[in-house]
């Protein structure tokens, strides 16, 4: 089971991005947990100051726009 | 192209009149939108293709610790080239202090941001010429220049809210990206997507709000009453309708265009485009997250000075 954060203050993008990722993992068949962290000094914690990004097992994998469905599919696999 | 595609949309299919009101703000809409849309999904997709748009971590890298001058030379520059969505002014402006640039710099960068972007730029000047593409840049980042300098003089880290000084960043960790033709065809069509969802309803109210200047205002009474020196008043008019009114830097292009067009003298036009597209209430409330209220009424006022006097300077110029 993976824990995926989305950090963002709550705009568009941020909610766009949680929900790319639950359904690209609901198609791979991928127990995930996503969360979302809007506290800012949380999102600056990570070094991220373009948001939305996004946290996989604690470890920053993008930041700065809404990911590509490709590139979920990547971080899902690896 | 343009052109004849909106003459032909307008005068055949729609049977307008190109010489009536009605016909010539349809045929200034349709061809306004068409050119601006292709021009900015060109522009953002050849941009993305490069990876020529900054991320605001590469920003502050590149600012901070750098002499004062430098630092605020480069903030402008790397602002001017940044399209920044104005969400990402809070992270962006706590990561500026955290990393000990000074808040007057930090302002400048606030400044040039929104005002100037590459994209921007190429629209404006295909669309009105490099000459004025070029006047507004110089006067954008005069304006950020002096703006951030003046703010300074006021010593606004008492206006920066109590918990901004607390945070601590984590170190930023480099992405790497995607540097096969095919990544970074897929990074531009989604640098695409998302900046052309973003922004095309300030280009679509722009252009509606052009076309109907365009169409139904008297080229006689714009020119009595907004060109020219002798309206002094035309220029803090402008600034101050500009102010509670917001477009992005690409919707105020056809806004100005027909201005332009109808005679509103140049300084008029150009103080007119920065307040929309500097000034802005939901930019306003999104920065009173970091600072208090007296900082942002003296950032509004600099920036409302400022953009008065380039206008009156530009009219007299010209």
């Amino acid at each position: 089971m993976k824990t995926i954060k989305v950090l963002g203050s709550g705009c568009a993008n941020c909610k766009t991005t949680a929900k790319i990722i639950e359904e690209v993992a609901a198609e791979k068949g991928v127990a995930v947990k996503v969360e979302k962290v809007e506290d800012i000094a949380a999102i600056m914690g990570y070094g991220v100051m373009s948001t939305p990004g996004v946290v996989i097992d604690e470890k920053v994998v993008h930041a700065g726009g809404v990911p590509d469905r490709k590139a979920v599919e990547g971080w899902l696999s690896a | 192209m343009f052109d004849l595609l909106a003459t032909w949309l307008t005068r055949d299919v729609m049977g307008l009149d190109m010489a009536s009101h009605a016909g010539s703000a349809v045929h200034f809409f349709i061809q306004d939108v068409t050119k601006i849309f292709v021009l900015l999904v060109v522009v953002i997709y050849v941009m993305g293709l490069l990876r020529a748009i900054l991320s605001p971590e590469r920003v502050r890298d590149y600012v901070r610790g750098k002499p004062k001058w430098l630092s605020r030379v480069l903030a402008i520059m790397l602002g001017a080239v940044t399209p920044f969505c104005s969400c990402s002014s809070v992270p962006l402006f706590i990561g500026f202090v955290e990393a000990g640039i000074p808040l007057g710099v930090t302002f400048s960068f606030l400044i040039a941001s929104p005002m100037i972007n590459e994209v921007a730029v190429v629209i404006l000047a295909s669309v009105l010429g490099w000459k004025l593409a070029l006047l507004y840049v110089a006067a954008g980042l005069l304006v950020a220049f002096v703006g951030g300098v003046v703010m300074e003089w006021f010593k606004p880290a008492r206006w920066v809210e109590e918990y901004v000084w607390k945070i601590e960043m984590g170190e930023a960790t480099r992405l790497e990206a995607d540097t096969s033709l095919q990544g970074r065809h897929r990074y531009a069509l989604g640098e695409v997507r998302e900046i052309v969802g973003r922004i095309w309803k300030w280009v679509v109210a722009g252009v509606a709000v052009g076309a109907l200047f365009h169409g139904f205002v008297p080229q006689a009474w714009v020119v009595e009453h907004l060109g020219g020196e002798d309206n002094w008043w035309a220029v803090p008019g402008a600034v101050l309708l500009g102010v509670p009114l917001y477009s992005n830097a690409t919707g105020v292009i056809p806004v100005a265009e027909a201005m332009l067009g109808k005679g509103v003298a140049i300084g008029t036009t150009l103080a007119f485009m920065m307040s929309i597209a500097a000034l802005s209430l939901p930019e306003m409330l999104i920065l009173r997250k970091v600072i208090k209220w007296p900082a942002l009424a003296l950032y509004a006022a600099v920036l409302a000075v400022a953009f008065t006097l380039v206008g009156w300077g530009f009219n007299l110029l010209s």
